[in-house]
């Protein structure tokens, strides 16, 4: 392990990360982002229907409400099904909905499992509002690690965070994830987490440097990688450990929560050491 | 090591197997019964079950006068689901012209939203169409019984009691009606949100302000009504932009699986920390037990709410709480590599980690406090447990973690290179 030399193979992990990003921003420009219910509008609503019963038979019902509604069974028996329609149905129209489904098929359940409606102007400030979230709270970090290190440091740090965020993107692009609210949640978990790990490098660069006996840049990067290795790696794991035991063994909510978190901590993990600390290194070196 | 620090360490032990017992199963202690965590903890309403409704205002009015109605609004609101008797609505405006409404563990969440929304504009209309007074001149509403003179079986009526301009409109009109020749129409349309509830006829003159409303009410719908009529209008016409409406089983469902993943995952780090630094693993174990304790009642103490970000949250902070410890022994480590004696090594590890903690800390605190002030709903929430989870584990790392770790290295055994299998 005293042998890494990330700085000498820089150009690598630069190189994947890019591909990726491309690869990310080909498909949306091909495909489009899977933007969910939060972000476009509309209304989910989820029922037991307590046994299986074919989605034309459904369609009696829901074409009533929308003509266009999406019908997606669920669950192991696919007892229970998603009703999605672009249009926003207000809750009252929901309960009626789920009222007809009831007397029809005799449920027991007095309410449907949720429904969730959200008009398309609040689905655009959703998105409005979680990025400017995400760019005060970029800025904020960047005058703080100013401060408290040295300029080249925040920007590399905010760099490695952006790159951060654009790789989740690019990953929910490719894999067509559904983009909605626990997306932001993650986004945001990830905007500390990523932050975080690139500090104690940052840290532990700072403190060799003010050390004096600098051989070179790229020995003192690597050092300071080498010294911190095992705190990145113990770190991950144990944040790690619980986020894939609630992916494993969570419900459908939390598992879409769980997916995107587990994505970002290993990204940002690799980012500050890959990404982050060779910026600093670019940065210092074009300077001296 | 000193007796007064054996004091405290035995005194730190005592109280998180005390405090951890009592989280679990609940304490009575005679004085006083400190309830299982489980029971403190309020829910939010995507684990719970319930609604959330964010209604918008029609209006183009702005600024004081906007202002003036929303929270006139809101207060109506606030009446009208205190009438379902929930616990602890939490209506709240956002921005200029919204209303968040939460009620958590509502049992008819149809008549809830039916509730929130109604303008409830009541009208009395002459056989013309012109409207006589409205919901604004009435001073008191209830319900009632009225003997049906056909079945001779009482059923629930509205009363209502106009103020004075009410009672001298409604006595002009009644009495204009009454002396109307025998065959016109003399109905006088009572109309709320502009559905027809009743027509009486009109008979004689009513003079004393008051009258009833006959329906074919039950005693719920006429409390209903009742209580509407009482609240008032809402002052400005209100459209639902979002609502979710989450049914009490999922929520149970999640929280359970949650607490399932979370118990493992707490086990595996223990073990993984034991694993890893032995006795100072175990030192890490008893502040991570301290850590989690300290953060739930906190947020129990405080109101907030748990819901899935916020666990994430939690899943993040606990994350930072075993780091920082991580970072001070991976430090200690380090310096007892290079040679130095446990002790000094403890010394000299955490003045220089302690840097690395702050700065990380402090960092990702900025996100938090920026969710916090910056974002809606369940965003807000996430903020605020993120930030009382990074204090709490900066805490527990720098003053509890510190003050063991030092007890500890004072005995024989903390001494000893082996704890940390430093090889060289």
């Amino acid at each position: 392990m005293k042998n890494i030399n990330i700085i000498k193979h820089r150009k690598i992990y630069f190189a994947i990360s890019i591909i990726f990003i491309i690869a990310g921003i080909i498909s949306i420009f091909a495909r489009g982002l899977n933007y969910g219910l939060d972000f476009t509008g509309g209304t989910s609503i989820g029922i037991n229907l307590e046994k299986e019963i074919d989605a034309d038979e459904i369609r009696e019902i829901t074409d009533k409400y929308d003509k266009k509604a999406m019908i997606v069974h669920v669950g192991d028996d696919k007892k229970e099904i998603m009703i999605k329609s672009s249009k926003n149905i207000s809750s009252q129209d929901s309960m009626t909905l789920f009222k007809d489904f009831k007397d029809k098929y005799n449920l027991k359940s007095k309410e449907p499992l949720y429904v969730e409606s959200i008009g398309a102007t609040i689905g655009k400030e959703i998105q409005k509002n979680a990025l400017t979230s995400i760019l005060i709270a970029a800025l904020f970090m960047l005058v703080y690690i100013s401060i408290r290190f040295e300029f080249k440091f925040g920007i590399a740090a905010v760099l490695g965070l952006i790159h951060d965020l654009l790789i989740m993107v690019s990953v929910y692009a490719i894999f067509r994830f559904t983009i909605d609210s626990s997306f932001i949640a993650a986004i945001l978990t990830i905007t500390g987490y990523s932050i975080n790990d690139t500090i104690i490098i940052f840290d532990r660069i700072r403190e060799n440097s003010s050390k004096g006996r600098i051989k070179s840049y790229d020995d003192l990067v690597n050092k300071s990688i080498v010294q911190t290795i095992r705190r990145t790696l113990f770190t991950s794991i144990t944040t790690l450990v619980t986020l894939v035991l609630i992916y494993i063994l969570g419900v459908e909510s939390i598992k879409t929560f769980a997916l995107p978190l587990l994505i970002g901590i290993v990204v940002g993990t690799l980012s500050s050491v890959l990404i982050a600390s060779p910026i600093w290194y670019l940065l210092t070196i074009r300077d001296k | 090591m000193k007796t007064s620090k054996k004091i405290v360490l035995a005194l730190i032990i005592i109280l998180t197997i005390v405090f951890s017992f009592s989280a679990i199963k609940g304490l009575d202690l005679g004085f006083t019964k400190l309830k299982p965590i489980s029971e403190k903890m309020d829910l939010g309403l995507d684990l719970a079950g319930g609604v959330d409704v964010v209604l918008e205002a029609q209006t183009k009015e702005k600024d004081e006068s906007l202002r003036k109605k929303m929270e006139q609004a809101k207060t109506i609101i606030r009446e009208r689901i205190d009438s379902l008797g929930v616990s602890e609505p939490n209506i709240a405006l956002e921005g200029n012209k919204r209303i968040r409404v939460e009620i958590a563990g509502v049992e008819d969440t149809q008549q809830a939203i039916e509730l929130i929304g109604k303008t409830a504009l009541l009208e009395f209309k002459n056989p013309e169409g012109e409207v006589v007074v409205t919901g604004k001149n009435i001073k008191e509403s209830a319900v009632s019984y009225h003997k049906d003179p056909t079945t001779n079986i009482d059923t629930p009526v509205v009363t209502l009691e106009f103020d004075k301009e009410g009672a001298q409109k409604f006595k002009e009109e009644t009495a204009r009606l009454a002396n109307l020749p025998e065959g016109q129409d003399r109905t006088i349309a009572i109309i709320l949100d502009g559905a027809l509830i009743s027509k009486p006829s009109v008979n004689t003159e009513i003079s004393d302000g008051k009258a009833i409303i006959e329906g074919n009410f039950t005693v719920e719908s006429a409390t209903e009504l009742s209580n509407l009529i009482s609240g008032g209008a809402l002052p400005v016409e209100l459209k639902e932009v979002q609502s979710s409406v989450i049914g009490p089983t999922l929520g149970l469902e999640a929280l359970d699986k949650s607490i399932l993943a979370g118990a493992i995952g707490l086990i595996i780090i223990v073990i993984l920390l034991l694993v890893l630094y032995r006795l100072f693993g175990l030192v890490a174990d008893l502040c991570l037990v301290i850590y989690i304790l300290l953060t739930f009642n906190i947020l129990a103490a405080i109101g907030v709410k748990l819901t899935l970000p916020g666990i994430a949250a939690l899943i993040l902070s606990i994350g930072m709480a075993v780091d920082a410890n991580i970072i001070i022994f991976e430090r200690i480590r380090e310096e007892v590599s290079n040679g130095r004696t446990v002790r000094t090594a403890v010394e000299s590890g955490f003045k220089r980690a302690i840097t690395a903690v702050i700065d990380s800390n402090i960092t990702t605190f900025i996100a938090g406090a920026v969710l916090y002030f910056f974002g809606t709903g369940s965003i807000k929430g996430f903020g605020v447990t993120l930030m009382i989870g990074i204090l709490v584990s900066m805490f527990t790392a720098v003053v509890i973690s510190k003050f063991i770790i030092k007890a500890v290295v004072e005995t024989k055994m903390g001494t000893s290179k082996k704890i940390f299998k430093a090889e060289r």
